[in-house]
């Protein structure tokens, strides 16, 4: 039996039955298995897919039925579109929707011969997207059942749409199944939609004036890239009479100009679905939901949903206009939203601007589209969907205890609730520190820029090292207050028992990956490469990668050794130096009133140095002029 | 590869000697540019040894144990290095290293040793470019990241196509030395407003560790010089260690004439000489590849 349209419908199925329960418990207990059975069926795919053979598999070549259904949706998205756009009066958006959703069913209907293309394929890059939205998409739904209960007793000020919410969810995870199964454009573009419309009516989840003027940026933005793809369809259909995306990757890889230029309407696309600059807001925007939103945009769905369609257009963006652009722009935006997260106190600020900025470094991979990069980038793109939605995560779980999610609040954390700060710091380290996969990863991405050459191989690398500082420090940052012990405040952990769950199998999943990095580099990623472009060198030795995990075993050996070694020995404790003016201890001084007043210390934020007033004009003025002249360039291209 | 673990043993064992006769050199040529007659060369051993024997006081445990692990991941970073292994992974490690002493800084709540893990990592965020930078230079004229090619290559020395590196380097060793700038994380003029930044907490014996941290890391940052001057000739040593002590007696005098530098001014120069010299030195290298 093929599961693969059972694992795509279970979920639209799951969310259609939690669309009809209303009560708390009897919901809790359907997401509890539905996302078991979505991970179930996604491993039993894969196991499926190991067992046979492991080859790339094209299916399904003759499907007009589901073809017309999938029109109907594509109406239907559209609808809801015009209809909640004329609504809050955005009418701009109505053009937008209607333009591009026409304008494919134009292509489809009366766009003459298409010759027929399989519809899906499976390979081991979707297997690996599958896995990490099956996975981490499912533990966020169950993390989502214990937050929501919290949620919803602490802002009573909103209304309680779980009935709602829990089904979008699982749309989105079904919606993510099909974008990365799928090998036709059209299938592709319609569950393309589907994330764009449903980040659009999550991100509203709270219907403040905020939350629906940020869920309607998020849709014009979105929008406005699903009218790039949808041109792209468009024009490729009418000159090359297909709707298969490897044939326009294969056709732009060798070199036609029309192909290239459609394969950048698609990165354009891709673009804005992975919030690069110039439109990176959308995501900012998005922190008004309630965080399992967050964590699922951030990590699973969504904004890896554009940098997978880059990673599928990689081959034919090598050394061309299209590539230059993506190349640049994802380069662009690593460096600038490190910077901008430097002055950010707002601990899902931090970690928005923290996606934006890694995602910039998959795109710029993506576009470079070398082998070498390639590498860098799937892994990238596993390693950040575990940390980031670790970090969302725990940061919601704190917010629900402290109701604050401000970093300075969570000073200390480590003797407050030392079970979630264990969590952040593991998820905040594997983000910049040695050891962990993110920085070997940003290490090969470094490389191969310098391998490129030329004049990116110049400006890449500046990017890379001027930003993985820049990275450092808000990270280090924040990592510092986290691990203050000074023994002033205390906080009651409410984190429920399945927020933990999630939770701690993040962090299992996390050290597993770090642990396993070259055998996952050996067996799963190297052959993706070598399907692609033939027999490569691994771009980090396996005897360095292997270090590499020696060196994590360092990180927590070593202190472990320090402690077993000092232990015996009895420091005199002491106050800390405050210029002589403690107050019996180190957390008070005596002011020169004579009164006694605690001891604040906070990190630096520097915002008239990096502060997003400064930076952010000139960030998007300068990547939208970059997008604009390698558009009007590859234009040029065709019409010449 | 029977070299690289004699030269990285070398390392382990001598290298806090090394640290401290630079250090007891830098303090005589510095007091002698000021006109005074300056303590012995051997004074940072008598200083180690005097802290030795104090009692051991902390203010949180937590900080014993950062210090520790700082100490034994510089001790790794370099190890590695003068072993001969992959420069980046050096790096890699150094930063881990510096982590542990900003948290150590930190953790203990104290306003001034906060002070100093704060400006400590600005002072990272300044140099860490310049540094990886560096690796990649080598990388572009050696096609490896592996310092024990680097180290003997073959031709002239990698100075020769790497001039604009080096003198990123010599800048960003300014911070790394802890010479200048004036207010700078770990100061040690005591009328300025971080009293002793991130050591303000450290005495005695965990203050001589970190002493000893910190000259096996200068040892190491000297070996970042080294290679640029060294290759597969003999000679070349001689030549890379005569350069060492100059750029060592240089940062001497740069901490002696801009006595004034702030934080600012740091962050500012140190990542617009990495821009200019490092950026056109790589933007020349790609070129002619």
């Amino acid at each position: 039996m093929n599961l693969i349209p059972v694992l795509i419908l279970f979920p639209f199925l799951m969310a259609a039955v939690l669309a009809l329960v209303k009560d708390d418990k009897a919901r809790g207990l359907c997401v509890y298995i539905g996302s078991g059975v979505t991970m179930l069926l996604a491993i039993s795919v894969c196991i499926w897919w190991l067992s046979n053979g492991q080859e790339d598999l094209l299916l399904f070549q003759e499907t007009s039925l589901v073809d017309h259904l999938m029109i109907v949706g594509d109406l239907f998205l559209m609808c809801l579109v015009v209809y909640l756009s004329v609504k809050n009066k955005k009418y701009p958006i109505v053009l937008l929707s209607v333009v591009q959703t026409l304008g494919v069913l134009w292509v489809e209907l009366f766009g003459g011969s298409v010759e027929e293309t399989p519809h899906i394929l499976v390979d081991r890059l979707s297997i690996i997207l599958l896995l990490i939205v099956a996975i981490i998409g499912g533990l966020i739904v169950i993390y989502a059942v214990g937050y929501m209960r919290g949620y919803v007793h602490h802002h009573t000020e909103f209304a309680d749409r779980r009935g709602f919410f829990f089904p979008m969810l699982f749309v989105f995870l079904g919606a993510m199944f099909g974008l990365v199964l799928s090998e036709s454009m059209t299938w592709m573009y319609f569950f393309w939609e589907i994330t764009s419309v449903c980040s659009f009516l999550l991100i509203g989840y709270t219907r403040t004036d905020e939350a629906v003027h940020n869920s309607f940026r998020a849709l014009w933005m979105n929008l406005l890239g699903g009218l790039g793809y949808a041109a792209g369809i468009i024009w490729f259909a009418v000159t090359h009479h297909s709707f298969s995306l490897s044939a326009m990757v294969s056709v732009g890889k060798g070199g036609d100009m029309v192909a290239v230029a459609c394969v950048a309407l698609l990165s354009f696309a891709a673009l804005t679905k992975s919030a690069q600059m110039p439109f990176s807001q959308w995501l900012l925007g998005a922190m008004v939901a309630p965080t399992p939103t967050s964590a699922l945009l951030h990590s699973a769905t969504m904004v890896k949903a554009g940098v997978y369609l880059l990673l599928r257009l990689a081959p034919a963006l090598q050394n061309n206009w299209a590539g230059y652009m993506v190349t640049f722009i994802g380069g662009f935006t690593f460096f600038v939203a490190s910077l901008m997260a430097i002055s950010q106190t707002d601990a899902k600020k931090i970690l928005a601007y923290s996606t934006i900025s890694n995602l910039g470094l998959i795109t710029a991979c993506a576009g470079i589209g070398a082998s070498e990069t390639y590498w860098a980038a799937v892994f990238l793109i596993m390693f950040h969907a575990v940390s980031k939605s670790m970090l969302f995560q725990s940061v919601g779980a704190v917010e629900n205890a402290t109701g604050s999610r401000d970093v300075e609040t969570m000073h200390g954390l480590m003797l407050r609730m030392p079970k979630l700060a264990v969590v952040m710091v593991i998820g905040i380290c594997g983000m910049f520190l040695a050891p962990f996969g993110m920085l070997v990863s940003k290490w090969a991405a470094l490389k191969a820029f310098v391998d490129a050459g030329g004049l990116l191989g110049t400006v890449m690398p500046l990017f890379v090292c001027f930003g993985s500082a820049t990275t450092c420090l808000y990270w280090s940052k924040w990592l510092c207050r986290l691990l203050v012990v000074d023994h002033i405040h205390t906080t009651k952990d409410i984190t429920g028992r399945n927020e933990y769950f999630s939770l701690f199998a993040h962090a299992a999943i996390m050290i597993l990956l770090c642990l396993s990095f070259p055998s996952l580099s050996n067996y799963v990623v190297l052959p993706i490469v070598t399907n692609l472009y033939g027999e490569v060198d691994p771009t980090i030795t396996t005897g360095n990668l292997l270090f590499m995990v020696v060196l994590l075993f360092c990180v927590f050996v070593i202190p472990l050794l320090v402690f077993l070694v000092t232990r015996r020995s009895h420091p005199h404790p002491v106050m800390s130096y405050v210029a002589g003016v403690n107050a019996g201890d180190s957390q008070h001084f005596v002011d020169s009133m004579g009164e006694e007043k605690e001891i604040q210390t906070t990190s630096w934020y520097m915002e008239d140095w990096f502060g997003e007033r400064k930076l952010m004009f000139p960030s998007l003025a300068i990547s939208s002029f970059i997008i604009v002249l390698c558009m009007i360039l590859l234009l040029g291209g065709v019409v010449s | 590869m029977m070299l690289s673990v004699i030269v990285g043993l070398g390392y382990l064992l001598f290298a806090p000697l090394v640290g401290g006769l630079l250090d007891g050199m830098g303090r005589v040529v510095s007091a002698r540019m000021q006109g005074r007659k300056g303590p012995s060369v051997l004074q940072p051993f008598w200083d180690l040894q005097k802290l030795m024997k104090k009692e051991l006081v902390t203010v949180s445990r937590m900080q014993l144990i950062m210090i520790g692990s700082y100490t034994l991941f510089v001790i790794l970073s370099g190890t590695l290095f003068f072993s001969g292994n992959d420069i980046m992974m050096c790096f890699f490690s150094l930063t881990t290293a510096d982590m542990f002493l900003v948290v150590a800084a930190s953790c203990t709540g104290s306003p001034f040793s906060t002070m100093g893990a704060n400006r400590e990592l600005i002072q990272m965020a300044s140099y860490e470019p310049m540094l990886l930078l560096t690796g990649v230079g080598f990388y572009l004229v050696d096609d490896t990241f592996r310092v024990s090619t680097i180290g003997a290559h073959e031709g002239l020395p990698a100075i020769v196509m790497l001039p604009g590196f080096f003198i990123g380097v010599v800048v960003i060793l300014v911070i790394k030395l802890r010479k200048s700038p004036f207010d700078i994380s770990t100061s040690h003029h005591a009328h300025q407003e971080m009293v002793k930044g991130t050591t303000t907490e450290l005495s005695g014996p965990t203050l001589a560790c970190y002493t000893i941290a910190d000259w096996y890391e200068q040892v190491m940052l000297m070996g970042i010089i080294g290679i640029f001057f060294a290759n597969n000739h003999w000679w070349s040593v001689v030549v890379a260690l005569v350069c060492i002590v100059l750029v060592y007696l240089f940062e001497v005098l740069i901490d002696n004439t801009c006595a004034r530098v702030k934080w600012q001014v740091m962050f500012k120069v140190a990542w617009g000489v990495t821009l200019v010299a490092a950026g056109t030195n790589l933007l020349l290298l790609q070129m002619i590849r």
